[in-house]
Formats: structure tokens, C-alpha cells, sequence
């Protein structure tokens, strides 16, 4: 794997699982409100993310590539790790599972619950603003990801290229599906990126702290594999406890 | 003031997370990473092992607040373990 695949592999899978979030948003929205409503507020947020990511995208460039990856890599390795200590908690049945059909059907319930409401020439402004904060928040994840990998791999058109793939072809499948995101196995997918952004992370945030990697970039054809071994081993190691745990009290546990 | 509060929530839950940690062992592990790095360049073990030190312990908090949830009555107790398990 070179480091533009695992560039693009790294931004793609964390796109998806932000696009996985927003989608599920807009489609409870559209679903139990107005469809055009819905895009409309899709729309206003992309325009808004667009004027953001316009404005921040040229001024991360302007910031020294060291000092870039410390912050950045600092962020990445923590968002990985939290991203990986839910993952393996749901993984080893500790937590339960991330259920987006629960979420569907919460945001389901809220949008019936508020009505219909016309504001500023839109027709269900509960509609418009719920997709505009899903696609907002969700997107500035997205782009947040894609401007930080593009910029420290000094490649961002790849980084976008991978994010705007991602993104399309989760709402490809919304829209072609037009019902919960359930079967996207979110938290196997949750447990990939967390691996891909703690190596990332480890990887930048030691460059920018002024640490030498022996092999420099190929280091992390050897980080990745090892932070994935480390993971599952600690998924195995805790499965093995909550069985020993369950068997001496008699509890029954989470479906993992 | 409550949306200036609210944006500094969003953004601490957003960096940070549910175990802060996990995000001051990071700190930590980076800031011994840039003071040996003065001396040294073969200091890139440091946040690997940061990692293999933080994330059990971390998952170790996260098991044992979820079993102080799962004991009858412990709702209450939960409360100030800095762990918060959804029982979904």
C-alpha cells in the first residue's frame, strides 16, 4: 500500500462515516417533512461549508508544514483514539452498538412532533434547518479531514478527490435507498478510521514535534498494520473478559 | 453568553470527546516528544507508546463505568466517573 493509496483509503473511509451521519439527517428530515425543504437546507449548507473551506483552505498552506503536523497530528491521534475506545468497547460488548436505525427513527419522531412550519420562503423550516445543521457540522468534519490530510501528504486534490467520492457514494446509496443506514456496518467501519487516524496521527504529530521516522514515510507501512494488530488484540482481550465476567455473574451483555 | 457557552461545549465535545484523557495523554506524550526532540531525533517511539499506554487505560475506565451502569441501582454512582454508556 504507497502512501497515495493509503491517503486516499484514510480520507475516503473517514468521509464515509461522516456522510453515513448527515445522510441519516437529511432522510428522516425529507421523510417525515418536505423533500425540497430538505435539500434546501442541504444546499445552504454546502454553500456555507464551501465559503468556510474557501476561506480556511489557502490560509492552512500559509502555516508552517512542522508546526501544521504537530497541531494536526495532535488532533488526528486524538479523535483516532476516540474513535477506537468507542469502536472496541462496542466491539467487545461493553457498550452497546452504534444503532442508526435508533437515530432514523428519534429524528423520525422529533420532526412529526415539531409540524410543518413556513419561514423565509421555505415551507418546512424544521426540515431545512435540521439538514442544514446535519450537513454542516458533518461537512466541516469532512472537510476538516480532507484539508489536514491533503495538506501534510502535499496532496490535497487527492485528499478532496477521495472526500467528495466518499461522500457521493454514501449519498448515492441514501437516495437510491431512501431508509436508515443500518446495514452499513458502522462500527467495523468506525474501528478502520480509528486505526487509519491514530497512525496518521502518530506519524504526523512525532514529524511535527521534530522526531525522525526510520524509513520516514514508509514508517507507516509499518504503523498501520501494528495499531490494527494492537486494536484487535485489545478487542480479543476484552471479549475474553467480559465472558469470564458474564459467565461468573450470570449477566447477560450487550449483542456484539 | 449562552452561545458562546454552547460553542465552546460543541467544541470541547467535539476535540476532546468523552475522556479528556485520552486528549491529555496526547498533549503530554507530544510536549516530552518536542523537549527530547531538542537533543535527540530518534524520539519517534514516544507517542507510540503514548498510545499503548493510554487507549487500555482508557478502555479500562470505559469497562469499569460500564459495569458500575450495569449493577442494579448504580445510576447515581455512574455520575462523576467521566464515562458516560448509553443503555440503549
Amino acid at each position: 500500500m504507497g502512501p497515495d493509496v493509503a491517503l486516499f483509503a484514510a480520507v475516503f473511509l473517514a468521509c464515509t462515516v461522516e456522510a453515513v451521519e448527515a445522510t441519516t439527517i437529511v432522510l428522516a428530515a425529507g421523510v417525515a417533512g418536505d423533500w425540497r425543504s430538505a435539500m434546501a437546507g442541504v444546499g445552504a449548507g454546502l454553500l456555507v461549508l464551501a465559503v468556510v473551506v474557501g476561506a480556511l483552505g489557502p490560509a492552512l498552506t500559509l502555516i508552517p508544514l512542522n508546526g501544521l503536523r504537530l497541531v494536526v497530528g495532535g488532533l488526528l491521534l486524538i479523535f483516532g483514539l476516540q474513535w477506537l475506545r468507542k469502536a472496541i468497547l462496542r466491539a467487545s460488548g461493553h457498550k452497546a452498538l452504534h444503532d442508526e436505525e435508533d437515530i432514523y427513527r428519534r429524528e423520525l419522531q422529533h420532526a412529526r412532533a415539531a409540524g410543518h412550519e413556513t419561514r423565509g420562503g421555505v415551507s418546512d423550516w424544521y426540515a431545512f434547518t435540521v439538514s442544514f445543521k446535519g450537513v454542516v457540522l458533518e461537512g466541516l468534519e469532512v472537510a476538516f479531514i480532507a484539508l489536514t490530510f491533503g495538506s501534510n501528504q502535499r496532496d490535497i486534490p487527492l485528499a478532496a478527490v477521495a472526500a467528495v467520492v466518499g461522500v457521493a457514494v454514501v449519498a448515492a446509496a441514501g437516495f437510491a435507498i431512501r431508509a436508515p443506514l443500518a446495514r452499513v456496518p458502522e462500527n467495523t467501519l468506525k474501528l478502520v478510521v480509528g486505526v487509519l487516524l491514530t497512525s496518521f496521527g502518530i506519524f504526523w504529530g512525532a514529524e511535527g514535534a521534530g522526531a525522525h521516522w526510520p524509513g520516514a514515510d514508509a514508517a507507516l507501512l509499518v504503523l498501520v498494520p501494528c495499531v490494527a494488530a494492537f486494536v484487535l488484540v485489545l478487542i480479543a482481550a476484552m471479549r475474553g473478559g467480559r465472558q469470564g465476567q458474564v459467565g461468573s455473574t450470570g449477566q447477560s451483555g450487550y449483542a456484539a | 453568553m449562552k452561545r458562546v457557552r454552547a460553542l465552546l461545549e460543541f467544541w470541547y465535545d467535539f476535540v476532546v470527546g468523552d475522556d479528556w484523557r485520552v486528549a491529555g495523554g496526547v498533549v503530554v506524550a507530544l510536549a516530552i516528544t518536542v523537549l527530547a526532540g531538542r537533543a535527540t531525533s530518534s524520539v519517534w517511539w514516544v507517542l507510540p507508546v503514548a498510545v499503548v499506554v493510554v487507549l487500555p487505560w482508557s478502555l479500562w475506565r470505559g469497562v469499569r463505568a460500564s459495569r458500575t451502569a450495569a449493577r442494579p441501582g448504580a445510576a447515581t454512582e455512574q455520575q462523576g466517573a467521566g464515562e458516560t454508556v448509553p443503555l440503549e
